[in-house]
């Protein structure tokens, strides 16, 4: 498999792991970010590096998401460092989107602990985690088609004028602020005023990131922001996410293409079934490893 | 580079849609056009003012209407709302309670109709269709129970003066149908509300993931609905000069047909209150020319449904 490709879907590979795991899974929710918690748990083999505290924004610890008896993510370890992009890559059903939803507040974790700048957090609603400042770019990008850009920039964050007990859009201030978040990442828009309808594809990512980033927002989730786009407007979205990076925000990113995560990413977790199956910081990886972590083959051919 | 400073209004202009909710406006000068060419009652004053009269009680229903639909709900239920409101006023007049009391009680009674209908529809998760088609029932039943099935005569002097008074040369009817259009008009574009209704029906899982609490808003839809349709019931009564339990299903019919001929999306999420009062003054121009011209009656909703059908049409191709 050349690692340019996608990552293919390996039902059997999903089947085989799901029957072993998941025993071992801790009643107790862990001691908050002591020492011991950096040290690799057993589901985390092969991590080189420990994080490094000054750095780190969010930190994962071992936290599950249970669905009645779908096991969807078991014991994930894992944290993202200001500044730098961190990849969260896996097969389909992996459970990559799921562990993105424990942190953006989508979901409760069944088990485990989320930090924020080293202080545990509970969201019990996106809103929630908006607040904190981690905001998410869905796979489904959550635009609305009739509305304008700077309608869908500021939707439920419209600045109000008062008048007495009522209170009235400000719409020339969202206008003006909206060209402001999006000239700040540079993105190409016919017009503010224009319907999303009209957007391109890439065009619609930009104003989905535009709005994430344009919040004071400490950390910014995506998944899988490229999978629809052609390959210039692919170039343009990486564009973006760099400049986010460059702007000193931590990014989460869930990719399917491995070329794209091995030019991006600083940091890179691998998740099959669930399960957190290693970490590499990018440089010290290749395409053809992240393949066997991904598949199991590393493991099938010691056997 | 971000261009942000192209004018808004220019750049309307150029929005297919912007023409899709001008529809019934371009259809209604064409028609005034053509009933004053082939009448000439048909612009004179005392016509003009019958006609905007008589078009205020389905202005307000419709406004309620366009709340609901742009949310991309139905609301079947607004006209037996409208003639339970009517036989509350009737009933609680005929009691003698004052009619002050009566109209606030016939206010009131819509609106709850309304809470129930969206607290069905949104916590519930069922049908719009089917919640309000059992309250289109359900109301109109509770009507003929309450009254008995008989009607109620009411001869208030503050119902007479609502009915035949004036500012000028512009009866209260119409006043009061511009003031609920424009305040709808500045909710729905001036206020928080407005917009998140909109994005409701745009995309509701794009609004709840932006936070929008999309089961209040459209639970608030459907009372705004159902607070307007009451206020029609109170104007309704005034016009007649009595509380009938006798369903008014042309209402109904004609309100759905206002808010598709001014451009509303029946899938929620676009449209404007301008669209839909000029739709709601186009059907009863239609009517009232009709009449001018001694069509007989029987014709009236077959050309309705014919203006209607064309006007979907037409909005399909300019998007
Ligand atoms: N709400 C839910 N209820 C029950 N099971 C769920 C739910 N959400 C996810 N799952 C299950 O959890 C597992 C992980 O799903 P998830 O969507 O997180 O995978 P993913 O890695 O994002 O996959 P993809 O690459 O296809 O997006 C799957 O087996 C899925 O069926
Ligand atoms: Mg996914």
């Amino acid at each position: 498999m050349s690692f340019n490709e996608p990552i293919h879907r390996s039902e059997n590979h999903r089947a085989e792991n799901e029957a072993g795991n998941g025993s071992s899974h801790p009643d107790s929710i862990p001691p908050p970010f002591t020492d011991d918690d950096f040290l690799p748990s057993e589901a985390v083999r092969s991590i080189p590096a420990q994080p490094d505290r000054a750095n780190v924004l969010l930190y994962i610890d071992q936290v599950s998401k249970w669905f009645g008896n779908v096991h969807a993510i078991t014991d994930i370890t894992i944290w993202a460092n200001r500044g730098e992009i961190t990849a969260i890559v896996g097969d389909n059903g992996a459970g990559k989107s799921t562990l993105i939803k424990c942190i953006s507040g989508v979901h409760g974790p069944t088990a485990g602990q989320v930090f924020l700048d080293g202080k545990p957090v509970h969201f019990t609603s996106p809103e929630d985690a908006r607040r904190a400042g981690i905001e998410t770019v869905y796979q489904t990008l959550a635009l609305c088609n009739d509305l304008t850009i700077w309608q869908n920039l500021f939707l439920n964050r419209e600045m109000v004028n008062h008048w007495g007990p009522l209170s009235f859009l400000d719409q020339r201030a969202m206008r003006r602020r909206s060209a402001e978040m999006l000239s700040r990442l540079e993105v190409n828009i016919p017009s503010i005023n224009a319907r999303v309808r009209r957007l391109s594809g890439g065009q619609r990512q930009a104003v989905a990131i535009s709005r994430a980033a344009g919040w004071g927002s400490r950390l910014v989730i995506m998944d899988e922001p490229t999978a629809a786009l052609g390959v210039r407007e692919t170039a343009r979205v990486e564009e973006l996410i760099l400049r986010l990076r460059d702007d000193g925000l931590a990014v989460l990113l869930i990719s399917h293409n491995f070329d794209q995560v091995m030019r991006l990413s600083n940091q890179i977790w691998v998740m099959r079934s669930g399960r957190l199956v290693g970490g590499r910081r990018t440089q010290d990886t290749s395409g053809k490893e992240l393949v066997s972590m991904i598949t199991g083959a590393q493991q099938e051919e010691a056997l | 580079m971000t261009q942000a400073t192209t004018s808004p209004s220019w750049e309307r202009l150029r929005d297919p849609s912007f023409w899709a909710d001008w529809t019934a406006a371009v259809a209604l000068v064409l028609l005034i056009i053509g009933f004053s060419i082939a009448s000439p009652v048909f612009l004179t004053l005392g016509n003009i003012q019958a006609l905007l009269l008589a078009a205020a009680i389905l202005v307000v229903l419709t406004i309620g209407q366009t709340y609901v639909i742009l949310t991309g709900g139905i609301d079947l239920s607004v006209a037996s709302i409208l003639t339970l409101g009517s036989v509350v006023l009737g009933q609680a007049y005929s009691r003698g309670w004052g009619i002050g009391v009566a109209c606030l009680l016939a206010i009131v009674t819509g609106t709850l109709v309304g809470l129930i209908n969206g607290l069905v529809i949104a916590k519930g998760k069922i049908t719009d269709f089917i919640v309000t088609l059992g309250s289109l029932s359900a109301a109109s039943g509770a009507a003929l129970v309450l009254s008995n099935g008989r009607p109620v005569q009411i001869a208030d002097p503050f119902l007479l003066r609502l009915a035949t008074g004036r500012l000028g040369p512009i009866g209260y009817f119409v006043i009061l149908a511009a003031i609920v259009a424009i305040i709808a008009h500045f909710v729905l574009f001036h206020s928080r509300f407005g917009t998140h209704l909109l994005a409701t029906g745009g995309d509701t899982e794009a609004a709840r993931a932006m936070g929008i609490n999309t089961d209040r808003i459209k639970i608030t839809a459907y009372i705004i609905s159902g607070c307007l349709a009451g206020i029609a019931g109170v104007l309704l009564t005034a016009r007649v000069g009595a509380a009938e339990p006798a369903s008014n299903t042309s209402f109904l019919l004609n309100s759905v047909a206002a808010v598709v001929l001014g451009g509303v999306s029946l899938f929620g999420g676009r449209g404007t209150v301008i669209g839909p009062v000029v739709g709601a003054l186009l059907l009863t121009a239609l009517v009232n020319g009709l009449t001018l011209l001694a069509v007989s009656q029987f014709y009236q909703p077959l050309a309705v449904g014919i203006v209607v059908v064309l006007a979907a049409l037409l909005m399909r191709y300019q998007q």
